[in-house]
Formats: C-alpha cells, structure tokens, sequence
C-alpha cells in the first residue's frame, strides 16, 4: 500500500487541515516511510488475539440523575474568539 | 541554588523554625530563572505575582501554627499541558497562545492543596508530540549539561527545570516516555506511574489510553513525596483506577534483598550505545551486592512496540484534536468562507507539522478501508506486548534496562527525520502500551551527558518500583551531580 498525493488531500480533508503543495508532498513521504515500517506489524499472526484498547478493565462511569450547576456565562465565553449577546458567533452553518 | 539541594525534610524543618519563609523559596526561585533561562529555555509562563502573593497566604498560614506536609511552601513547575486556572496553558502550540483556562487539573489542585507553589508553566513538545522538545512552537529548552543538546521530550521543559535547579520539583505527563527519557537525558529521577493511578482531568488529551502525569525530582524520596499528593481515585476521570494509595515513603528501606530482576535483551541489544549498556550493567552489579538477582529475559514483542504505539498513539491524537476547531476558545482564522473553512483555516494555522504529521496518519489509519490492516492490528499487538510483560511479571518482581538507548543528542540532529526520532523511545514505548509504572534515575556519565536506568514494575506496584529505585540511590553517587550552568 502505498500512499498518493490523492490520498494525502483525502485524508487532509477528512482531518480539517488545509495543506500547501510543499506540506502534501512532505507528508506523503513521510507518511509513507512510517507506514512501511508498520508494516513489519504483519509478520505477526493476530488471529486468535483480543485487541486492548485499554488496559484497565473500563466501565461506564454513571453519575446520579440529579440538577448540577453550569458554568457561569463568563467562564464558557472567557476564551470565545468571538460573542455576542452571550453566545459565541461563527460563520454561516448552511449557505 | 543551596536552598533546593536541601532535603524535603531539612526545608520542612527550615521552613517551621522560621529559618527561611515560603516567599524566599518563590524569590530563590526566580532568581535562579533568571540567571539560567536565557540559557535552557525551560518556561513558556512565570506566575511570578500569582506565585508571591500565594507564598504570603501560605507564609500567613505557617504562622497560624499547625502540622504541614512535606510538599508545603514548594516551588513546582508544572508541564504546560496540565492546565492551571487563570494561568495560560498553551501545550507548546500557537493554536492555545492565549488559551486562559477556567479549571485546574485535579493533579495541579493536589498539589496546591498540599501546599505547593505554581512557579510558572513548563516547555515541551507541541501537544505532547514528541522526544526532544523541538517541537515546542515557541522555542525548543536545551539540555543544562549540554546547551547544544536536547533535554528529551515531551517533558523537556519540566526536565531541564528541575536539573537546572529551577524549581524544587514539576509535573510532566508520559505517553510513550516523556517523563523517563527527558529525565534520562537531564539527569534527574521521572516516574510514569501506572496507567489510571494518577487522574487526567485537565491533562490536554494527546492518546487517552496512555497519558499519565508523574512527578520529575532530583531524588527519589521527592517522587514518592509527589506521587502520594497526586495520586488516588478520581470521579472526574473515567479512567481514574479505584485503588486504595498505599505509603510510597515508607517503602523507602533500602532493602532489596531477594528480589527478583529480569533485564530483557532486546533493552541490551543493537542501536543500544555500548556506554548505555556498560552502566546498566554496573547498576545491575550494585543490586547483586544489596542481595538481589538478576538474570537476562526477554519482551519476544518490544520490537513491534514502535509500529504498534505510533498507530495507537496517532489514531488516539487525530480523534482528542479533533476538538481544536477555533469556535469556542484558541487559534481563530481571520476571513473564513465559511463553517467548514473556519475549522480548516484555524486548525492548519494553529498546528506545528509534527501535530499535523500525526494527525494525519492517525486520521489515515482510522479511516474507512484502513482500520482493521492498522488500528485494530496494532490493538491486538498491544495485546501481545501487554502479554510479554504478564509473563515476566509471574517470575519477576522488576525490570530493568535503560530508559534510551543513547545520551542526548544535538539539537537540529534528527529533526528532519520523524521515524529516527520514533526510535529513541524504543526502551520506554513498551512498557507504556503494557499500561505498568516506571522510573528513571540517574546511573552514569557519557561524555558530560547523563545515562537513566529504568526500573519497570507490575501495575500499581509503585512501591517495589521507588524501593528498588531509593536503595540504588542510597548506593550510588549519580543523582547527586548537577550541571554548571
């Protein structure tokens, strides 16, 4: 498997990041050299093996059903780029 | 930089008789920034008001009267990922320059609670990303032995400090060995403590299966100190292990008597510098003569441990940044077309190329078509790996080896190759996919470079893990030599 320039705009834009023509070429390289050496992981038989995707035992952690206090308006805009009227403003969701 | 070679206990003492005031430690503190930080570049932020106002409470507090604990008055530096109320937590990375946080992270508030003092926030690699703090976005630290030298990463920052004598103690997180390998390289003692001991609410997510905080100190009785503040159960992470803490100091006997060690071959072998080798083999020599054993193991798996964490790692990372969008708090393009563009814009401003790097593997290997041959192979070699350290584990109570198969390098040497740089973490990266705690201490000179050992336990033995660490210590003189800045 090998990776194109293609694949690097897909994957780019799948990860909402805008690259230059000379940052897809570095990264399809890159990208490419480090997937070749993961692929030394195919040597391994992993049929029968359970992935671990943690390795503690991991439960749902549920909390009572009860009323907490929220933030307080200031501290949820205190970093806001942008607000107004208390709300933080972006650009036009549909066009 | 007398007063932070002192013990916990002689400060303690110090600090009741009325010897010396908590703001002397802060001011000691700053001035010792002063006169080495041009040179290591170790802080991103000074909480210099914040920090003397807070000594003054605590300096009150001390006249009131009253039982302390050991960390009271302690001027700490906390890693930049680690956020800290009202004090900028940038994670090293343009996209947070101004990010002010409106909660501490439940380790920074136990270590308040404890009485510590916040001297400022630590530089690292960008988001955690990386082995030699080049990544940071502002400016990388350089090694105090060596300023042509790396510190290590991610935690290069909270390394370099605490060599340099900066602060008494800091705080670094450890994902694939940013705690182990920068205190390798500086000289000092970092644990990474088992995954879920410490809580990670208020850590910025770099792989959430991974990520533990841990203290950096120049001895081993300071860690057992910081870990028994930091440590325990907490509801805020779902993570959080519910154990009960057991006393870390009071595992310090200096008896080793009867353990058993196992010493992996593949921590001994190529790529490994034989100056490396030569003093692990001289720190196993030291626990023969306190009555330990030692016999050659081997981890049949570590070689896959680097393909394995960087999927692992990369995919965790794609998915936790994927929250970085510039709508509620960081990095906000100017003049976006639209929703989609402000992401993209923001995200591709904000982000140095080793984060983009990972984001886009990870994104590659959980993308539709890729995510059985990548991800989910590298899960189940987790498994594997996790599987080669259970094994030892039933005939052995340690293992050691070395933290990296090399000193330092130069600054500038490795950093147009990602995978190189990748390989440095060969020693530590294993035994973080296994989930278990580990510590390096200082065990040698290369060069004028220091050498860490690497003393990995079972899972929430911590206890045997600072044992064995503190009897090597009392034994040894290495720990006690410090850089001349």
């Amino acid at each position: 498997m090998s990776i194109t320039i293609k694949d690097v705009q897909h994957v780019a834009n799948l990860a909402r990041l805008e690259l230059s023509d000379g940052e897809q070429q570095q990264f399809m390289e890159q990208l490419n050299a480090i997937l070749k050496y993961a692929e030394k992981l195919n040597e391994l038989n992993t049929d029968d093996v359970q992935p671990t995707s943690h390795v503690l035992p991991i439960v749902n952690v549920m909390r009572e059903d009860v009323k907490k206090e929220s933030l307080p308006l200031e501290k949820v805009l205190l970093n806001a780029p942008d607000e107004e009227d208390g709300q933080i403003r972006v650009p036009a969701v549909l066009e | 930089m007398a007063l932070f070679e002192l013990s916990l206990q002689e400060v303690h003492n110090k600090l009741a008789g009325k010897e010396v005031s908590v703001q002397e430690l802060a001011k000691e503190s700053y001035k010792v920034i002063a006169e080495t930080d041009d040179a290591i570049k170790a802080f991103i932020t000074l909480n210099e008001e914040g920090a003397l106002n807070r000594a003054a409470e605590l300096d009150k507090q001390l006249r009131q009267g009253g039982e302390r604990g050991l960390l009271f008055g302690l001027p700490a530096g906390i890693k930049d990922n680690i956020v800290t109320e009202g004090l900028t937590t940038t994670c090293a990375s343009q996209f947070l320059s101004n990010y002010n946080p409106i909660y501490s992270a439940t380790a920074a508030r136990k270590l308040e609670q404890a009485g510590a003092v916040t001297i400022g926030k630590l530089n690292m690699d960008e988001f955690a990303m990386g082995g030699s703090n080049e990544n940071s976005s502002f400016y990388p630290t350089r090694n105090p032995w060596n300023t042509d030298y790396v510190p290590g990463g991610s935690s290069g920052g909270s390394a370099a400090s605490v060599a340099a004598g900066q602060v008494y103690f800091a705080l670094g997180s450890d994902t694939g060995g940013s705690i182990r390998q920068p205190a390798a390289y500086c000289g000092i003692v970092g644990l990474k403590p088992t995954y879920g001991l410490v809580s990670r609410f208020g850590l910025v997510a770099f792989a959430s299966s991974l990520d533990q905080i841990g203290p950096l100190t120049k001895n081993v009785e300071d860690s057992a100190y910081v870990l028994q503040a930091i440590a325990g159960y907490d509801a805020s992470d779902s993570t959080s292990a519910n154990v009960d803490i057991p006393d870390y100091t009071s595992a310090l006997t200096g008896d080793v008597k009867g353990l058993r060690i196992g010493v992996p071959k593949e921590y001994l072998g190529a790529g490994i510098d034989p100056r490396v080798k030569e003093a692990v083999l001289e720190a196993l020599a030291v626990y023969e003569s306190l009555g330990a054993t030692w016999e050659e193991i081997s981890l049949p798996h570590t070689e896959y441990a680097i393909a394995a964490y960087y999927l692992l790692a990369s995919s965790e990372a794609s998915s936790n940044l994927a929250r970085f969008d510039g709508v509620r708090y960081g990095v906000r393009a100017d003049n976006p077309d639209n929703l989609i563009d402000l992401y993209r814009k923001s995200r591709s401003q904000g982000f140095g190329p080793e984060v983009k790097r990972r984001i886009m593997l990870g994104t590659y290997a959980l993308s539709s078509g890729y995510y059985d041959a990548y991800y989910l192979k590298a899960q189940k070699v987790r498994t594997l790996i996790k599987g080669d350290f259970d094994q030892a584990f039933q005939k052995y109570d340690l293992i050691i080896g070395p933290t990296a198969p090399t000193p330092a390098f130069r600054i500038g040497e490795q950093v147009g190759d990602p995978l190189t740089m990748y390989l440095n973490d060969i020693c530590t990266i294993p035994v973080s996919l296994a989930g278990v705690p580990a510590i390096s201490v200082p065990c040698g000179m290369a060069d004028g470079l220091p050498i860490g050992l690497q003393i990995i336990g079972k899972a929430f033995d911590e206890t045997t893990v600072l044992r064995a660490a503190h009897a090597f210590e009392a034994n040894t003189a290495h720990h006690k030599l410090r850089p001349q800045l």
